[in-house]
């Protein structure tokens, strides 16, 4: 098994298989960034109508199964879908799209419940210390460092070990959208579980790398 | 001389309730003034609303003769500082936390230097500049939160109920140290507690709020001697006295 998997790192497939799937993962977790930290501040500090319901919609979210994702995805990019003519199926932005879906409720979910850990009076204190708003929420994200790389850590998570919607919308096309998770379906179907083995465990040390950087930033962020 | 603050008329609402009604009540430039009243009485909601943190429902809020809402939030809350009753330090080093306000402000790293070393001496913090301000004590913090608005200097300084975390010696030391550094800088303090005491020892001037609504103002001796109504006389422990005025 060792020498097996000494000749996946020189296999170039292999190493297409994932950067692929870091690419996807990696922009899919950045842009549910984007989405989830000013969602997830807003949900947690601001006072607007429908805040409940939407609190409820990201709830909800944070638990979506992958391949409803892929399947609502799916027929939102299908030829004859509302987003037909982008043609877009079968393409590694239809998995990042599928993806964002996925991680962006979690990451807005985990940033929301992070914030409302803080103390509620600490806005008050950094209004009354002259901070803009765009200061007392910068001051906030800070303070909740912590929880805050914890969501990304999640939301990287949640995308990098799903196989439904990467396999429905991206369709598993060697040399384009074949990530590591359809990798490993796609070898055990075959019955070469071996090399969906040895796929598993090369996905599992890079998920570990990756989060055990993660950690290490937010351990050392803890002071 | 004409007052630093004059609140005219004043109305605050909280959760739809009226909680805070202040006929007239005006501060002097270099004056402490300390609101007291029990628990509840709606203290802290004037503090909020003179902080602008938040809205009366009618009334007229004057700074330096000014309708104070002529200015935005912004701008007002950087003339002012607030200290919370809790220290509310950032999980920074006691020298960042000291500095964020004049960062806030934009000011230059030097003057921020220069004036941050200064306030963490006046407070007589300097020794803890580069410890984590989570791993301070509830006294210490509490001089880190006065140094982070004294540097600041503020043209009107709000204090609410800055003391009631700390134990009786450590109260009583910075309550001296306070005083000692309000008559230095001359500033303009709005002084919130429950504890008379406290009250006489630190300013020269008391508003007394009960059940939300201002009933005396004056100088301690005056308050004191003549409580305006029952319930004035009750609080400050004293005999009911009909010649007193507000």
């Amino acid at each position: 098994m060792i020498e097996f998997i000494r000749s996946l790192f020189s296999d170039p497939e292999v190493w297409a298989v994932t950067l692929l799937s870091l690419r996807v993962s990696g922009i899919s977790t950045l842009i549910s960034l984007f989405i989830g930290f000013p969602l997830g501040t807003a949900l947690a500090l601001g006072r607007f109508p429908g805040r409940a319901f939407l609190y409820s919609v990201i709830n909800t979210g944070m638990a979506l199964p992958p391949v409803v994702v892929g399947l609502a995805v799916a027929m939102t990019l299908w030829r004859s879908g509302p987003l037909g003519d982008l043609r877009l199926i079968y393409t590694p932005s239809a998995i990042i799209l599928a993806q964002t879906v996925i991680a962006a409720p979690v990451v807005t979910g985990l940033t929301a419940a992070g914030l409302q850990q803080l103390d509620p009076r600490l806005r008050l204190q950094l209004y009354g210390l002259g901070a803009s708003r765009t200061q007392m929420i910068l001051s906030l994200w800070r303070e909740a460092r912590l929880p805050l790389l914890a969501a990304l850590m999640a939301g990287f998570g949640s995308v990098i070990s799903e196989v439904g919607a990467s396999m429905m919308v991206g369709g598993n096309i060697r040399g384009q959208t074949r990530v590591l998770t359809t990798a490993i379906v796609l070898e055990t179907s075959k019955g070469e579980f071996e090399r969906a083995i040895a796929l598993g465990i090369y996905l599992l040390t890079i998920t570990f790398l990756i989060n055990a950087a993660l950690t290490w930033i937010q351990q050392r962020g803890k002071g | 001389m004409s007052p630093l603050l004059e609140i005219r008329d004043l109305l605050v609402h909280r959760e739809k309730m009226p909680v805070l009604e202040i006929e007239y009540l005006a501060i002097e430039p270099g004056e402490v003034l300390a609101v007291v009243g029990p628990n509840g009485a709606g203290k802290s909601t004037l503090l909020l609303t003179l902080a602008r943190l938040l809205r009366a429902e009618r009334g007229q809020i004057l700074f330096n003769g000014e309708q104070a809402a002529a200015e935005s939030d912004l701008d007002y809350r950087r003339r002012i500082a607030l200290v919370l009753q809790e220290p509310l330090l950032l999980d920074l080093s006691v020298r960042e936390n000291v500095a964020v306000g004049l960062k806030f402000r934009g000011t230059p790293a030097i003057e921020i230097e220069k004036r941050t070393a200064e306030w963490l001496g006046r407070l007589g913090v300097a020794h803890l500049a580069n410890r984590p301000a989570k791993k301070l004590s509830v006294g210490e913090a509490q001089r880190v939160s006065l140094a982070r608005a004294f540097v600041l200097q503020p043209e009107l300084l709000l204090l609410d109920e800055p003391f009631t975390a700390l134990d009786a010696p450590t109260r009583a030391r910075l309550l001296d140290d306070l005083k000692s550094l309000l008559a230095e800088t001359g500033t303009t303090t709005i002084f919130i507690t429950h504890d008379l005491q406290e009250a006489l020892k630190l300013a020269a001037r008391m508003a007394v709020i009960l059940n939300g609504k201002l009933e005396q103002w004056g100088s301690p001796q005056e308050v004191f001697a003549r409580p305006v109504n029952e319930a004035m006389a009750k609080f400050l422990g004293v005999q009911p006295n009909s010649s007193g005025n507000l």
